[in-house]
C-alpha cells in the first residue's frame, strides 16, 4: 500500500534536485531527491506514494528538474498548504499532480509520516487506512487536470495538435 | 475597486473581469528568450509538436548570459540561437546588444497594458511599466511560443507603498534590500506585488525597473508599478508605442488591497545584503570596515545608465583604492553609449574601472572574471546566493552603485553619505 511521506522544514528546490547533481541524467539525479533532509527517500518510496509538504513546498530556483524527479520516483501527488509560484507551475506542467491543503486538514491526526494511504487522483481525495477518513484536497480546474493525465503539457499539447489536424494527411 | 493586477489578466483572458483564485488562459502580447533558456531548450520541444512561433512579431530573443561566448560549448549555443532566428523569422532579435530586462524596454517593447512572459526568473522588471510580466521555465516557453497562451491563477495582490522621498545616495535599489531584509525572499508567495507611494512617483524609469526586477527576489510573481506621466514620457522617447486607453491602467489599488505594508523612504538608509542571501540586509554602516577586494557594477539590477551615473558621481575626482579591482559591465550597449557621450564612462574609467562586456557575465557566474575562490565582491547585483558569481568559496555582498563606489573609493565598506556629506 502507498505511504505518505511527511516533511515540516521547508523543502526547496535545491533539496529536491541538489546542484551538484544538475548536470546528471534525470535516473541519476533522482536517486538524491531529498537526500539531505531524508537519505533513505530515494531508496524507500514506492509508486503511488503521497508528500505532505510545509508551506512554500519547492521554493527556490526555477529549475524544472524539481518536479520532475518526483514524478520519475513515483510519486503520485505532493500535497502542502501552499506551494512556490513557479515550483506549481512546473509541476502541472511536468505532470506532477499538486493539491493545496487547508491549514486545519493539514494538522489531522491521521496524516503521520508512514500513513498508509490511497489515494485518488479523479475525487482529488486520499483515503487513510488506519482510520477510514477520507480527506478532499482541493480539486483543479478541469483543463489542468487534462494535463496532468496527458502527462504534462507538452504531450497534452501534441494531443491537441493532432485532434486538430485532420486524419490521413 | 478592481487591482492593477486583474485588470491586466481580465484584459489578457479576453474577460469583463477576473476574481482572485480564478485559473484563466491569457493571450500573450510578447515572448521574451534568451540565449541560455532559450532556442535551445524550446526548439526539440516546438519540434516534437510539429509548430513554429505562434507569432513572429511577438517574440523577442536576446543574446546576453553567454556572451561573450568563449568556449566551443557556448559559441554552439549562439550558433544555435542564431540559426534558430533566421529559420522561425524573428524579427526582434538583439545579438550582443545587452542584458535582456534593459533592452527589451529601451528598444520600446513594454507599454502600458500589456500581458508578457519572459524564460527568465528577473522578468517581472516589466511591471515597472504597467505591464503584467513574469518568468516561466523552458516547458512552459515551448507551450507559449506554440500556442501564444498561457493559464494564470489570478493572484492577490500586496501592496507595498512607500511614503515621503527618499534622502541624497539613497536608492530603489536600497529600497528592494530594505523590503528583503524585511519580508524575506519568500515574503510575496507568488502574489502580484504592487509599489505605490511618493517616493515611487519620484523614480525615474530605470531606478523603477530595479523594484519591479527584484520582486522575483521577494518571491512575487509579478511587480507592478501603475504607469504614470513618467512612464510615459520614457515609451515615447523609446519610440514604443502608448495604446490610447493606457490611463485606464492607472490603478494604484490603495483601498482595494486587504495585504498592505507601508516603508518610509526618508528614514530609509543606503543598504548592503550579506552573504548568502539578500534577506540578510542592513543599514550600510553596520557594515562599516567589512573588507573586499572586488567591487562590481552590473547586472539587469544594477549597471543600467542611471546606476553608471550614480557611480560616476561618487567616482569623479577619486580612485579606487588599492587592493580593489573596480569591475563594470555597463548593462546595454545604449546606456553605454549614452554614458560614453556624456562623460560617465571617462569619469569610471579615470577612476581605476575595467569595463567588461554588454551582459550577464559575472552575475551568472560566467566568464574570465568570475570570482575566484576566497574572493569578496560587493556588488550592484541582485542575488548573493552561494557559488553564484564564481567559485562556491566566493562571497557576495548586495548594495546600490553609490555605495559600491564608495567603498571602493575608501577601501572598505561605508555607507556613500560618509564620503559625499561627512
Ligand atoms: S544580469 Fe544577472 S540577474 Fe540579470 S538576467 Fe543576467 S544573470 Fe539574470
Amino acid at each position: 500500500m502507498a505511504r505518505l511521506w511527511r516533511f515540516d522544514e521547508i523543502v526547496d528546490t535545491d533539496v529536491l534536485a541538489p546542484g551538484a547533481y544538475m548536470k546528471a541524467p534525470l535516473t541519476e539525479l533522482a536517486t538524491h531527491c531529498l537526500e539531505a533532509v531524508r537519505p533513505e527517500f530515494a531508496g524507500q518510496v514506492g509508486v503511488g506514494d503521497v508528500i505532505l509538504g510545509a508551506p512554500n513546498f519547492g521554493v527556490g530556483s526555477s529549475r524544472e528538474q524539481a518536479a520532475e524527479v518526483l514524478r520519475h520516483l513515483g510519486v503520485a501527488a505532493v500535497i502542502a498548504s501552499s506551494f512556490a509560484g513557479i515550483f506549481y507551475r512546473n509541476a502541472i506542467n511536468l505532470g506532477l499532480p499538486v493539491f493545496t491543503l487547508s491549514d486545519d486538514l493539514y494538522d489531522h491526526p491521521g496524516l503521520v509520516d508512514g500513513a498508509e494511504l490511497a489515494f485518488d487522483f479523479d475525487t482529488a481525495s486520499i483515503r487513510l487506512a488506519a482510520s477510514g477518513d477520507v480527506i478532499k484536497l482541493e480539486r483543479l480546474p478541469d483543463f489542468l487536470r487534462d494535463m496532468i493525465l496527458d502527462g504534462g503539457l507538452i504531450p497534452h499539447l501534441e494531443k491537441r495538435f493532432q485532434a486538430a489536424t485532420p486524419a490521413g494527411g | 475597486m478592481e487591482t492593477l493586477a486583474r485588470k491586466l489578466i481580465a484584459k489578457a483572458s479576453g474577460q469583463s473581469s477576473v476574481a482572485v483564485g480564478d485559473v484563466v488562459v491569457c493571450k500573450v502580447d510578447l515572448a521574451m528568450i534568451h540565449d541560455s533558456g532559450g532556442p535551445r531548450r524550446v526548439k526539440p520541444m516546438l519540434e516534437r509538436l510539429g509548430r513554429n512561433v505562434w507569432d513572429r512579431h511577438r517574440v523577442v530573443v536576446v543574446t546576453d548570459h553567454y556572451v561573450p561566448a568563449d568556449t566551443n560549448e557556448t559559441r554552439a549555443i549562439q550558433a544555435l540561437t542564431r540559426q534558430w532566428v533566421v529559420d522561425e523569422g524573428i524579427d526582434n532579435f538583439y545579438d550582443e546588444q545587452g542584458i535582456c530586462h534593459v533592452v527589451l524596454p529601451e528598444r520600446g517593447h513594454l507599454v502600458p497594458g500589456m500581458f508578457c512572459v519572459g524564460g527568465d526568473s528577473h522578468s517581472p522588471t516589466g511591471g515597472a511599466f504597467g505591464a503584467y510580466m513574469f518568468g516561466i521555465g523552458a516547458t512552459e516557453m515551448a507551450g507559449v511560443l506554440a500556442t501564444g497562451e498561457i493559464w494564470l491563477r489570478v493572484p492577490e495582490t500586496i501592496l507595498i507603498q512607500w511614503t515621503n522621498h527618499l534622502g541624497r545616495f539613497v536608492t530603489a535599489k536600497d529600497m528592494m534590500l530594505a523590503m528583503c531584509g524585511e519580508i524575506g525572499m519568500g515574503g510575496g508567495r507568488y502574489q502580484a506585488i504592487q509599489y505605490a507611494g511618493s517616493a515611487i512617483q519620484d523614480l525615474p524609469m530605470q531606478e523603477r525597473m530595479t523594484l519591479s526586477n527584484m520582486a522575483a527576489e521577494l518571491g512575487a510573481q509579478a511587480g507592478l508599478i501603475a504607469p504614470d506621466d513618467v512612464t510615459a514620457a520614457y515609451v515615447r522617447a523609446v519610440g514604443g508605442t502608448l495604446a490610447e486607453d493606457w490611463e485606464d491602467y492607472r490603478i494604484e489599488a490603495v483601498d482595494s488591497v486587504r495585504d498592505h505594508l507601508t516603508f518610509d523612504a526618508a528614514t530609509l538608509s543606503p543598504q548592503i545584503a550579506a552573504p548568502h542571501s539578500p534577506a540578510n540586509a542592513d543599514d550600510a554602516g553596520v557594515f562599516r570596515h567589512t573588507a573586499f577586494n572586488v567591487a562590481y557594477i552590473g547586472a539587469c539590477t544594477g549597471a543600467k545608465y542611471v546606476d553608471l551615473a550614480a557611480a560616476a558621481s561618487v567616482l569623479k575626482g577619486r580612485h579606487v583604492a588599492n587592493g580593489i579591482t573596480l569591475k563594470v559591465a555597463p548593462a546595454s550597449l545604449k546606456d553605454q553609449n549614452r554614458a560614453e557621450a556624456d562623460g560617465t564612462m571617462s569619469i569610471l574609467e579615470e577612476a581605476g574601472a575595467r569595463f567588461l562586456a554588454n551582459s550577464c557575465g559575472i552575475c551568472a557566474g560566467y566568464g574570465d572574471d568570475r570570482l575566484a575562490e576566497d574572493e569578496v565582491c560587493l556588488s550592484s547585483t541582485a542575488r548573493n546566493f552561494k557559488g553564484r558569481m564564481g567559485a562556491p568559496g566566493s562571497k557576495v555582498y548586495l548594495a546600490s552603485p553609490y555605495t559600491v563606489a564608495a567603498s571602493a573609493v575608501a577601501g572598505e565598506m561605508i555607507d556613500p553619505r560618509e564620503m559625499m556629506e561627512g
